[in-house]
């Protein structure tokens, strides 16, 4: 047991310097020193409680993605119906209940309305999407399965994603941090932003613009009441328009959707002096928008943002350029938000922020510099305790807990961990239970010596029978620490983080690392009593 | 050079003698702890209520304007704000809790955070926002069901592991003791209405570690004693393991003590909570090592004879050296 080899010692020491010096990079930049470039430098990543910064959960709602598949439906049918030669003529078209069900008004047109519809309901993979069934010979009913609505929701959440990347790329702050987390989730971290109102602004924008032109049929009275005319749907104003609180009502068809744009640029106009944003048409949506405005010359259209109609201007020519100007009352905040959701892109899917974490960075820098001191005194109290309890042998503890501490930094750098404001509670933690290792050795040896063991004998004694105890007692801890780590969110991740390497590094350190010290101690003096 | 010696060799304490009271207080506080949560309920915070918490520092006062602030946000709609010194005394934490029937609305709780903030912006132009929590009643909900899914599996899994290595009595004690210590934890926060939180879980978790850190020990020199000697009444041994384990047991205590109170002191208010936590549930872990997760085995009928398939050739020969066999 005593026995250490040079080839131990050496790899030992290797070991353990190794790791020690990992910890390095990261205690030079707490000390605000610099560290020279030209060396590796993997650091100890600061979690947002103490870094500053915002970390918002994004959610969408599965039934959106639902109901959106169901208009897609609903649209697509409606079109292949009208373009059947000769058309099928359809009624009664519901999407309640999830589904999508109409009626034929000839029964005989069934089996030609199954080949029209049945290709359309494949998608892209392989999986079953819909179920098409037909009620009563004349009725068919399309059903969205549960294959399909997961395959729909996991790509609207693939390019949500890539939506709100561009959008945060945008908006120019340092590494962000945005990944999907389950089904319907996406988790953004921005370290550093102070005020993360205009983040939230940005993402809580779908983006979705519509151009549709204003019912001039619909009665005020119905509008208001809410009741659309056929082949019309009733839209509210945004909140701050001047019109705010009221509706109203444009044609369900015949519209462009804003999803063809090459550019967004939040601007001034000359003769208003209102804030505005110009956008341009890529050729596609430039020739659409040319035909839907020469076609309604002096009518006037409504500018739709996700639901909200922003303005109703009317069409004083033909826009044939491919350039527009949308107008609405917007600040210059609102209106660049607007134009850089624009140019990113719409989201597929409207996303809520349902947790946000933001801490200012002064907090932080408060916290770890409170909890340096703490730890400072911590440590001091504990080594104090030690030498004087275990004398020589508590030495060789104190050089143990100092190694673990920098070990257990170390392989954090090393692992890419990150340290947050539970995890410097956990550092604590490591420092005082650390040495329980040291205690449980040093107490058997103690008894041993006190039953008249001799000193090489005592000290064998103890690290064996101690051994057993401090391996049960570190197993079920790191057991407990998986719990942990398997439960928490961030900041208990990283509280978990610590207390696992901690046990780790602090059973090499003061089993191991102080059973070489011990040894090579005992070689040389050859004591015939110890105090301990 | 003379060493501190905190507990002198060879106690004699009989700690197992007064089993049946400390039982019977043991179980007390158990379900008075149950009782107490029951009946005063847990002052949750954002995290397990859902709601918003914002802490904010007026840099242009002495003290902030606690009442005033609590007249402004509860003027706002959402009931009864918690507002509350935090670290320094122009430092404060202001609550709102997600009123009822929010709970299901994703966006609620980040617009009623928004609103807050900008209500207390408006009014005092020094308020400084350090930080901010919002959590929405369907992401509160799901961080209940993980507390509470995570401290089962950890009791669990420890128990078992235990139940593995010593025998099931060992198993049942500890998982006992566990209980007794996760119950007292919580009551605790129920008496005190300290903000219960997802830092209160993890120091709680943690706790189970370190309870088990002195369980075991304890078992294993009981485990150690019980093959050595064969004939000893069981409450005797369980003394004399306690006994002999006892310097450890205070010196282990001890020294994470002092570790943890500076940062009590000293350390960031954010931590005070799970700080505090930890240090109590470090004297009740020791207690119930002691008290249940020994007294236990003396009434689940640990005999010598639980081990005796697992002697080993060494223990034969160190009993033979003692002239024992």
């Amino acid at each position: 047991m005593l026995d250490f080899p040079l080839w131990k010692k050496l790899s030992l020491w290797a070991v353990t310097l190794a790791a020690a010096l990992l910890a390095l990079p990261s205690l030079a930049s707490v000390a605000g020193l610099s560290w020279p470039a030209q060396l590796p430098d993997p650091r100890v990543n600061l979690g947002l409680d103490l870094a500053g910064g915002s970390h918002l959960l994004l959610e969408a709602k599965a039934e959106d993605v639902r109901a959106q598949r169901l208009t897609n439906m609903e649209e697509t049918v409606r079109q292949l119906m009208r373009g059947a030669s000769p058309r099928i003529r359809i009624g009664d078209v519901s999407t309640a209940n999830g589904q999508l069900s109409f009626m034929l008004e000839n029964a005989a047109d069934i089996d030609r309305a199954r080949g029209l519809i049945e290709p359309a309901m494949q998608g892209a993979t392989t999986v079953r999407e819909w179920e098409l069934s037909v009620v009563d010979g004349q009725r068919m009913v399309l059903s969205q399965t549960e294959a399909g609505v997961n395959q729909a929701i996991d790509d609207a959440m693939d390019s949500a994603t890539e939506v709100v990347r561009r959008r945060i790329d945008e908006l120019g702050t340092r590494e962000p941090t945005i990944i999907r987390q389950g089904a319907t989730r996406i988790v953004v971290q921005v370290p550093g932003l102070q005020d993360p109102a205009g983040l939230k602004a940005l993402l809580g924008q779908t983006a979705q613009l519509e151009f549709k032109l204003v019912d001039l049929n619909a009665l005020p009275s119905n509008v208001e009441a809410g009741i659309a005319p056929p082949g019309s749907e009733i839209f509210p104003f945004a909140p701050g328009t001047p019109e705010q609180g009221a509706s109203l009502a444009v044609k369900r068809l015949g519209g462009i959707r804003g999803e063809n744009l090459t550019n967004a640029q939040a601007g001034v106009d000359q003769q208003t002096n209102r804030n505005v944003v110009n956008i341009t048409f890529d050729g596609q949506g430039g020739a659409k928008f040319a035909k839907l405005t020469s076609e309604n010359v002096g009518k006037p259209f409504a500018i739709i943002l996700d639901g909200k109609v922003l303005s109703a201007p009317s069409i004083n020519e033909p826009i044939v350029g491919g350039r527009a100007q949308i107008s609405g009352s917007f600040t210059p905040e609102s209106a660049n938000t607007l134009a850089i959701s624009l140019r990113s892109g719409a989201l597929p899917v409207p996303l809520a922020v349902v947790e946000e974490r933001t801490v200012g960075p002064d907090l932080g820098a408060d916290s770890i510099r409170k909890g340096l001191i703490a730890m400072g005194i911590g440590s001091l109290a504990v080594i104090a305790l030690m030498i004087g309890t275990y004398g020589r042998f508590g030495i060789y503890a104190t050089v143990a807990l100092v190694f673990n501490v920098l070990m257990l930094l170390g392989l954090m750098a090393l692992g890419g961990f990150t340290l947050t404001l539970p995890g410097i509670a956990g550092f604590v933690i490591t420092i005082g239970a650390a040495v329980d290792a040291n205690v449980l050795i040093n107490e058997r040896i103690r008894e041993e010596r006190a039953r008249g063991r001799k000193v090489v004998a005592a000290v064998e004694t103890g690290y064996r029978e101690a051994s057993r105890a401090i391996w049960d007692a570190n197993l079920t801890n790191v057991i407990s620490g998986v719990a942990l780590f398997a439960f928490g969110s961030g900041p208990v991740k990283g509280f978990a983080v610590v207390l696992v390497i901690g046990i780790v590094t602090s059973v090499f350190t003061g089993v191991t690392l102080t059973r070489m010290f011990v040894a090579g101690w005992l070689r040389k003096a050859r004591p015939n009593d110890i105090v301990i | 050079m003379k060493l501190l010696k905190l507990v002198p060799d060879n106690t004699n304490i009989q700690f197992l003698k007064l089993r049946v009271p400390f039982f019977v207080l043991s179980l007390v506080l158990i379900f008075g702890s149950w009782i107490a949560v029951a009946v005063n309920g847990l002052n949750f915070g954002v995290d397990f209520a859902g709601g918003q918490e914002v802490r904010m520092t007026f840099t242009q006062r002495a003290a902030a304007p606690i009442p005033s602030l609590r007249e402004l946000v509860g003027g706002l709609g959402y009931g009864e704000p918690v507002v509350q010194e935090f670290g320094a005394p122009n430092q404060v934490s202001i609550r709102v809790r997600l009123p009822a029937g929010a709970e299901d609305t994703p966006g609620a709780a980040t617009a009623i955070g928004d609103r807050v903030i900008a209500a207390i912006a408006a009014e005092y132009p020094d308020a400084r926002r350090d930080g901010n929590d919002t959590v929405s009643g369907k992401v509160a909900g799901e961080f209940r069901n993980q507390a509470i899914l995570a401290l089962l599996a950890a009791m669990a899994a420890v128990s078992i592991y235990i139940w593995v290595r010593f025998e099931w009595q060992f198993g049942a004690g500890a998982m006992f003791a566990l209980v007794h210590d996760v119950s007292v934890t919580v009551g605790l926060f129920a008496i005190t209405q300290m903000e219960f939180s997802l830092q209160i879980v993890a120091a709680i978790l943690a706790i189970i570690g370190y309870s088990l850190n002195d369980t075991i020990v304890v078992y294993d020199r009981i485990r150690e004693n019980l093959k050595k000697y064969r004939k000893m009444p069981l409450p005797e041994l369980l003394d004399l393991s306690v006994n002999e384990t006892l310097a450890r047991t205070v010196m282990t205590s001890l020294t994470l003590f002092v570790a943890l109170i500076p940062l009590l002191i000293f350390g960031p208010p954010s931590l005070f909570g799970m700080v505090a936590a930890i240090t109590v549930g470090l004297f009740i872990g020791t207690y119930s090592s002691i008290y249940m997760a020994g007294a236990l085995l003396i009434w689940m009928g640990v005999t010598s004879n639980s081990f005796v398939p697992t002697e080993s050739a060494a223990d034969r020969q160190e009993k033979l050296a003692q002239g024992k066999l």
